[in-house]
């Protein structure tokens, strides 16, 4: 076993509440260090109060034990802080096709607009925001007013 | 206890007990799509204090060997006086109107402050305020929004934030006034005083005032309180909050998810 073969392992672990995304397509595994029989393992959260945290990290550790990795240590750092920007191009191309409009690159960094950029569902341009708040920290409400869909838009972050 | 870590306990309880209101309106918001708003920001809030309480706890255990306080003991076993949070976010949820004045002057103060901690010298502070920066800056858009959509409204929604304003304007003058451990905070460099930025919140505040048409707030009307609860003298919504929030703690030490 290499520190490779563990992120293949860990690339099976899902977000709990988006289970299209693994943690390497939101990019929160941060690190990986295998020595002596233990794995060190550094994770970052996406929002501070997220509650797929704790779960994600309890499904890090019976994924690792299915594979006899039973010494895990599990670290979560702050800093450099989380971004929607370390979001994975196959994780974005994921989300779409699950309904969820990918987040705008760079846009809350340049004080560009946050909002998506069409409608996951149809395509469209003609969107409007229902709240800036959606059924998780990291997603807003949004509706298309041509398919007149709602859907949730992965916020820049 | 030392006062650095009464500083990081300081920033802890505001966002604990903010938080903890928030959390009052989850199933009671006006529409669902606030409800849900409201309880985010709770869920943002009180990851925040999860973050400083856990670098309180490591900091004090590692200043007595053998201590072995936990995040849990400073949220759920302290007692009132203990809290250094300010008056303003122990204040009764009121109506929509109150609570979103209540947000928007304490995010507005709270973006202020982490933009200043992220060049913190203690290098937990600043890695905390980097990771929260982003959430409070999200919850001063949507409060400001909120304060022009009800200012700038109907006639009842306008008389509604001008009894906010009444109601929660004498509690402003804290967020400005220094502790002890301010002042050792930014000795150290590991914080700043509060007054530094008291300029740019007024500034920030009256710009959303005046397009919510609500009054400019004017620190000359601001009245001289006897409580500070950043030195733990509190008003008596703080021990009704903690009685529910801590309730089970006391009841059954120890218990766990």
């Amino acid at each position: 076993m290499n520190e490779e073969e563990i992120i293949t392992i860990l690339s099976e672990v899902r977000d709990p509440e988006i289970p299209v995304l693994t943690i390497s397509d939101l990019g929160i595994l941060r690190r990986v260090e295998y020595t002596h029989d233990a794995v060190r393992i550094q994770i970052t959260p996406t929002y501070s109060g997220c509650p797929a945290m704790d779960i994600i990290q309890a499904d890090i550790r019976s994924e690792l034990a299915k594979h006899g990795l039973n010494n895990v240590e599990i670290k979560q750092v702050l800093s450099p802080a989380w971004t929607s920007e370390w979001m994975s191009e196959s994780g974005r191309e994921k989300l779409k096709a699950y309904g969820i409009a990918a987040p705008a690159t760079h846009a809350c960094f340049l004080d560009g607009e946050d909002k998506p950029e069409s409608c996951p569902l149809c395509h469209s341009k003609n969107i409007e925001m229902i709240s800036r708040f959606g059924s998780t920290a990291c997603k807003a409400l949004y509706r298309c007013l041509d398919c007149r869909e709602p859907f949730d838009y992965f916020k820049c972050h | 206890m030392d006062l650095l870590s009464a500083y990081i306990i300081h920033l802890a309880d505001n966002a604990l007990i903010l938080g903890h209101r928030n959390s009052e309106w989850t199933g009671h918001g006006p529409i669902l799509e606030q409800d849900i708003a409201i309880s985010n920001i709770a869920l943002d809030l009180v990851g925040q204090a999860r973050n400083f309480y856990q670098l309180a706890a490591d900091r004090l255990n590692e200043l007595t060997p053998g201590e072995m306080i936990t995040e849990d003991d400073l949220a759920y076993l302290r007692e009132e006086n203990e809290f250094r949070n300010f008056i303003l976010v122990e204040q009764d949820n009121g109506d929509w109107a109150k609570t979103i004045l209540r947000q928007f002057y304490f995010s507005t103060w709270q973006f202020l402050l982490y933009k200043e901690l992220v060049n913190s010298r203690h290098p937990g502070i600043a890695s905390i305020c980097e990771k929260s920066i982003k959430e409070t800056r999200y919850h001063v858009k949507w409060s400001s929004e909120w304060v022009m959509r009800l200012g700038d409204g109907t006639e009842e929604s306008h008389n509604r934030m001008q009894s906010a304003l009444q109601m929660l304007n004498p509690w402003v003058q804290e967020l400005f006034l220094p502790a002890d451990f301010d002042f050792d905070a930014d000795d150290s460099g590991a914080g700043i005083l509060p007054e530094q930025f008291k300029d740019e919140w007024y500034h920030r505040v009256n710009k959303v005032f005046d397009a919510a048409t609500l009054p400019n707030f004017s620190s000359e009307k601001a009245h001289i309180q006897m409580l500070s609860g950043k030195n733990g003298i509190h008003s008596e919504h703080l021990g009704l909050l903690l009685a529910e929030m801590q309730v089970l703690q006391k009841t059954y030490p120890g218990a766990k998810w």
